[in-house]
């Protein structure tokens, strides 16, 4: 049908044109930010508004950075990204493989109880979880940082939602030929389950990158936050450092960048799929 | 730990009815259950739950009930903290807030299905490259984006106000001014959530048939008539999972709110939302048994919020 496929064609420039239009929105404050960075302050505050720095001062940067404990945050934020993402891999592997296909007394019960306080807001419980916290010592810690969320009900709920969906065929032979239950699980069943492991990690990992409110009660010091509580009180301090607070922001989110770009399907369907589901 | 032994233990042993087919009871207790082998499985995460979601959820029903000494101690006063907090002019104003925050987030539905739309026409070239620059804002980090909106609003230098003076209008100091800071933060939560709600609309489009489309084509319907005929009933299930979970997470907003309004903003007050009101009693004036209430609060709120839309979706969504 040569008149369809015409038709379609010419419709769908204004697909190009609303999503090119569009998706320029979307990235024009990080276009903005990149460029602000480069600027001298006045040129930043500058009416009528100039787009682009006069020259590229790199120097905003090494400023910025030697500002705020920068390096000492970068590492608090990467050593908790990955403990937190560990942890919850492992435990919500095991706990969604135990609950989508082991037999336990009480299974549906404790795991109607998990899901109910999937529903409850996690602010409410800020309060007993900082007292908690607090009584161990761990406040301006590391431990105190990563603790609540070592564990995690949605990771918990999504691995038995990928689980059950996983065939059974090679758990039987395994079992037949003798394999623990400790064995099955991490030598079939995990590695089949890649792809919601990955997402998971994915999605986890980001997550706490971006974590805000826990860490931000939690460590006080500033050679304790991680870098988004220690930008935020960074620029509670100096307002008015713009190109040096747009650089160093950046520079925040520049990880994130590179790992959404290099791992952009398996982030956008771990996503939709954690979306879905939960 | 060998299975074999784990299997015969007495935790496996609890909850089993009268097997009157089974000819030993022993041997359909093993059938029944895995023994302790699962409980090693979910002990991690029943501890961490237990510790850090369960009892903090009990106790915060107990701290709504109770008031903090200023060196520690608590003394149970009643529902003293729920009379105080229904008679606080700040409560209208945090939930004013919240909700108009929320009909924002809500309103960048129907821009995500009109461009989710867009992005699922067949034969459209660039399609990843659109993807990833709608969806960059969902993974950036919130604290280091609001840094760059704070610029782009401000009343003084900012772009957004430089861009409508070249069409003769004067804007508004944006985070400075009540209820135009909420709506201009919300705008924000949209483009951060924007991404997401056009990958899931996405998923929900592609499960459409396409026959319906050239039936519909035809029967000589536009593409207009299309998408209001065909997709958007055909999309409500991915619609309503989505008004769902945008209404709950604007009524948990905080980070937003905190980052780009302030908690030294002099207008603070005026443009807080529920979170940000139990954080301000909880953390900044320690109040906390006045913050566990709100937080009860917040939770019935968004109970209620959530019951009332699944009510109402039988009046809207179709099932396929």
């Amino acid at each position: 049908m040569p008149s369809r496929s015409g038709r379609r064609q010419e419709s769908n420039l204004v697909a190009y044109i609303v999503l090119g239009i569009g998706g320029l929105m979307m990235i024009f404050p990080f276009l903005y930010q990149l460029s602000a960075s480069f600027m001298t302050n006045a040129e930043v505050q500058s009416i009528p508004k100039q787009l682009l720095p006069g020259e590229l001062r790199w120097e905003n940067y090494v400023n910025g950075i030697n500002s705020f404990p920068f390096w000492e945050q970068l590492r608090n934020t990467t050593v908790f990204s990955i403990i937190r993402t560990t942890s919850q891999v492992l435990f919500c592997s095991m706990a969604g493989y135990a609950f989508a296909r082991m037999r336990f007394p009480l299974k549906n019960v404790t795991f109607a109880v998990l899901l109910s306080i999937l529903m409850i807001p996690g602010e409410l419980l800020l309060i007993s979880q900082y007292q908690i916290v607090q009584s161990f010592g761990w406040l301006n810690s590391m431990a105190g940082l990563v603790a609540p969320g070592m564990v995690s009900l949605f990771g918990t709920f999504m691995m038995r939602q990928f689980f059950l969906g996983l065939p059974k065929e090679l758990e039987e032979a395994g079992r037949i030929d003798g394999a623990g239950p400790a064995t099955i699980f991490f030598r079939i069943m995990l590695p089949l389950a890649l792809p919601g492991v990955s997402a998971l990690a994915v999605i986890t990992f980001i997550e706490c990158w971006g974590a805000f409110l826990w860490p931000l009660i939690v460590a006080t010091r500033a050679e304790d936050m991680t870098l988004a509580v220690g930008i935020a009180s960074f620029t509670g301090e100096h307002q008015t450092f713009y190109p040096q607070i747009m650089g160093v922001s950046l520079l925040i989110m520049l990880p994130m960048i590179v790992l959404f770009i290099a791992l952009q399907r398996r982030v956008i369907s771990g996503l939709a799929f954690a979306g879905m589901k939960g | 730990m060998t299975v074999s032994t784990a299997q015969r233990s007495p935790s496996a042993a609890a909850p089993r009815p009268e097997g009157s087919r089974s000819p030993g009871g022993d041997r359909r207790r093993r059938n029944r259950y895995d023994g302790l082998t699962p409980w090693f499985f979910v002990a991690p995460t029943l501890a961490g739950v237990g510790l850090f979601y369960v009892w903090p959820t009990i106790q915060s029903f107990y701290f709504s009930f109770t008031e903090w000494g200023a060196f520690g101690g608590t003394t149970w006063v009643g529902i003293a903290n729920y009379t105080r907090l229904f008679a606080d002019p700040e409560l209208l104003v945090a939930l004013g807030n919240t909700v108009l925050y929320a009909v924002v987030a809500l309103a960048g539905i129907p821009l995500a299905v009109w461009l989710a739309s867009l992005l699922n026409r067949p034969g459209l070239r660039f399609r990843s490259l659109f993807r990833v620059l709608f969806f960059l804002p969902v993974v950036t980090v919130p604290a280091a984006v609001s840094v760059v909106w704070k610029l782009l609003y401000n009343g003084d230098f900012g772009m957004i106000n430089y861009a409508l003076s070249a069409v003769g209008i004067d804007g508004p100091y944006w985070l400075q001014t009540p209820v135009v800071a909420v709506i201009a933060v919300g705008i924000v939560g949209v483009w951060m959530s924007l991404g997401f709600n056009m990958i899931i609309l996405g998923a929900g489009l592609q499960a459409i048939p396409d026959d319906l489309y050239e039936a519909a084509e035809l029967d000589g319907a536009s593409r207009f008539q299309q998408l209001i005929h065909v997709t958007i009933p055909l999309l409500t299930p991915s619609i309503f999972f989505l008004t769902v979970m945008s209404a709950i997470g604007a009524f948990k907003v905080f980070d937003l709110i905190f980052l780009m309004i302030g908690n030294t903003s002099p207008v603070i007050k005026e443009t807080q939302t529920l979170v940000f009101f139990f954080y301000s009693k909880g953390f900044m004036v320690n109040d906390k048994g006045y913050a566990a209430a709100i937080g009860i609060l917040l939770l019935l709120i968004i109970a209620l919020v959530t019951f009332v839309q699944f009510r109402l979706q039988r009046k809207w969504v179709h099932y396929a």
